[in-house]
């Protein structure tokens, strides 16, 4: 009975809904999924580059540090290299002005815009999204990221579309004023993988899945130990209680 | 000065403060002896008020209550304390883990009517529990200060505006503002800081007034003789340790597995005042409620039978007639108490649904036999209703069942 309550429950919240415009996603098998998932590292590091030549003229990554990306497998001289590529305005100096310098590996990653206005003025209006949380902001995340990367087509021709937007089948409201970003061959992977539309969506789609969720590998690890620790200390009670209720009669 | 059987300096001690006495009594506490698994459910949710409480305290050592910071302020507590997502993790899944288990606890009381004389107020101890836990666990959704905890926020402060004449200035009076902004965030974490402790004082009445009494027991028949009882200690506290264990097992698998599974994406969002979200929902513990203040097509009446679906528990010892305790022996009762929970579950599952077409007919459906339960079938049924022969005695039940 108590089972049925536990299934009914959790049917009864929404936490399960589906994307935005009611078409399934498309469901991949990711490497990150279930107790053993893990963090496919030159998949992370593939998506780091798309996100860097591709989307980081417009999205930022706000709450990741060039620090953190050592986690992916990165080296220390690599991530140094590659915070100093950006310009980080700090200060005030001790003349008062505020100054630009080489970005360190404690910097957070510097965004494309300086406000929300900044960025919408220069997206037809539209902002685009903070990309470090995006796959935890939207409901099936992961496979909602890399369906919405790879579900740019031709809108039907009952479809007017508004100007400047594009026909995207799993955008909420199929209208979406982001231009398809990818197309073959866009970036150049220095490992030699074939850069194709669907590789590059899955790679910035694992990378992104790290960046929302750094602590996964760490957390998952930890769970299988505290599941064995529990399943032993509940197995141990159990038996206790078995011992110590012998005698009630 | 009274005489106590303690000499010396705890006799001095226990004159002044019987804290022995104390120690004797929580030494010696017995039980009934046929507690089944769903009595483990009590010291379960006063771990689960700890786990709280210290996991709280943790998370207020980093958090920011601004509306300017307080999101990214947790989001560094995601990523940059250390173990500070297992901190936030564990508060957050805690929160559904806690009222789950008071859930299931509400409904054993239900079931073998733990609510009757003598432990009425016991059982409005336990209500009042309920109730301030309910809002203490909304205004720590707010905090976060995600498109949900907004949202959320300024529906539930807006169902006050209901109330006639003076509504208004209530909701701006719990706003601190005209919309929910930085002193509704200010005075909710203040709020959700002090209620848990408020909480802790309200669960020592609970037990104090469980244990004047005893644990009432699935047979609903009371303790005659010594016979009837066992030491709390070690018989429960060893079966409550295995109690423990399966509760910390689910709660694992949601902490470590699926720690977002029980919260909303939307909260991910950071709060934007000018952008309304496709759907605001509530967070599943409060569905069902939730679905009961839009069945009723009236604002007011919305407000007023979702607080009285929670205020009519206050007279449920009166309002259920029959003279026995337990469900098990009362084979109408069963079907109807059932059918309640199946109900109830209903009505969280209708409260995540849009509010249109055939969900609103079935939420006025289900909110009406939420309230026929106990203000039409268990003052009828108590009179009417053919009860099965009830034990001599605890003893000869658990004889019996052996």
């Amino acid at each position: 009975m108590k089972k049925l309550f536990i299934i009914l429950i959790l049917l009864s919240t929404n936490a399960i809904a589906g994307g935005g415009s009611g078409v399934p996603l498309r469901d991949v098998k990711w490497p990150f999924d279930g107790a053993f998932g893990t963090v496919d590292r030159t998949a992370a590091q593939r998506g780091y580059q798309v996100y860097k030549e591709v989307c980081a003229s417009c999205h930022a990554l706000e709450y990741i540090s060039y620090r953190n990306l050592k986690e992916i497998g990165f080296s220390e001289a690599e991530v140094k290299a590659i915070a100093a590529e950006a310009t980080v305005i700090d200060g005030p100096n001790d003349d008062g002005d505020m100054f630009e310098r080489p970005g360190r590996l404690s910097d957070r990653f510097v965004s494309p815009f300086a406000n929300e206005k900044a960025a919408r003025a220069v997206n037809g209006g539209a902002y685009p999204p903070n990309l470090s949380l995006i796959v935890k902001s939207r409901p099936n995340g992961a496979n909602y990221l890399y369906s919405l990367l790879t579900g740019y087509q031709d809108a039907p021709g009952s479809m007017e579309m508004n100007e400047g937007m594009y026909y995207n089948k799993y955008f909420s409201g199929n209208q979406i004023a982001m231009a398809p970003p990818l197309m073959d061959e866009i970036v150049e992977y220095m490992d030699g993988t074939h850069p194709s539309v669907d590789q590059m969506a899955r790679d910035v789609t694992i990378f992104l899945q790290w960046a929302a969720e750094p602590e996964m590998e760490q957390r998952k690890r930890m769970g299988i130990k505290v599941f064995a620790y529990l399943i032993i200390f509940t197995i141990l009670f159990y038996l206790a209680k078995k011992i110590i209720w012998r005698d009630i009669k | 000065m009274s005489q106590t059987e303690y000499t010396g300096v705890k006799g001095w001690i226990e004159e002044r403060l019987p804290i022995f006495s104390f120690l004797k009594h929580s030494a010696e506490y017995r039980a009934p002896k046929n507690l089944n698994y769903a009595w483990n459910l009590g010291s379960i949710l006063g771990i689960a008020l700890m786990i709280q409480i210290i996991t709280g305290i943790v998370l207020a050592m980093h958090y920011t209550p601004n509306s300017e910071l307080a999101f990214s302020s947790v989001e560094n507590i995601m990523r940059n304390v250390n173990y500070g997502w297992l901190i936030r993790y564990t508060h957050a899944v805690g929160a559904s883990m806690f009222f789950f288990a008071v859930y299931l606890h509400i409904l054993r009381g239900l079931y073998y009517g733990s609510y009757k004389a003598p432990r009425e107020i016991l059982w409005w101890f336990g209500i009042i529990i309920f109730i301030l836990m309910m809002a203490t666990a909304f205004m720590g959704y707010v905090l976060p200060w995600g498109q949900m905890s907004f949202w959320g926020a300024t529906v539930i402060t807006n169902l006050f505006s209901a109330i006639p004449v003076i509504g208004e200035s209530i909701v701006q009076w719990l706003w601190g503002g005209f919309s929910v902004d930085n002193p509704t965030l200010n005075r909710f974490f203040a709020l959700h800081f002090l209620l848990p402790f408020i909480l802790l004082g309200l669960v020592v009445f609970h037990v104090i007034a469980l244990h004047v009494n005893g644990s009432n027991n699935p047979t609903g028949v009371e303790p005659k003789t010594e016979k009837d009882t066992i030491p709390f200690h070690p018989y429960y506290t060893v079966k409550d340790f295995f109690g423990f264990g399966i509760f910390f097992i689910i709660f694992a698998f949601f902490l470590f597995f699926e720690p977002n599974y029980l919260g909303h994406a939307d909260n991910y969002i950071p709060a934007d005042p000018m952008v309304t979200p496709a759907h605001i929902v509530p967070e599943w513990y409060f569905l069902p409620f939730y679905a009961i203040l839009r069945a009723i097509p009236d604002k007011l009446g919305g407000v007023v039978f979702m607080f009285g679906s929670l205020l009519i528990l206050f007279i449920l010892p009166w309002l259920d007639t029959s003279k026995v305790k337990s469900g098990t022996f009362r084979p109408l009762f069963k079907v109807f108490f059932w059918l309640f929970t199946f109900n109830f579950v209903f009505l969280g599952y209708l409260g995540g649904k849009p509010a249109e077409g055939i969900y609103v007919i079935l939420s006025r459906l289900s909110t009406f036999y939420y309230f026929a339960y106990f203000l039409l079938v268990l003052p009828i049924l108590g009179k009417i209703e053919n009860t099965k022969a009830l034990p001599e005695s605890i003893d000869a039940a658990y004889k019996g069942n052996k």
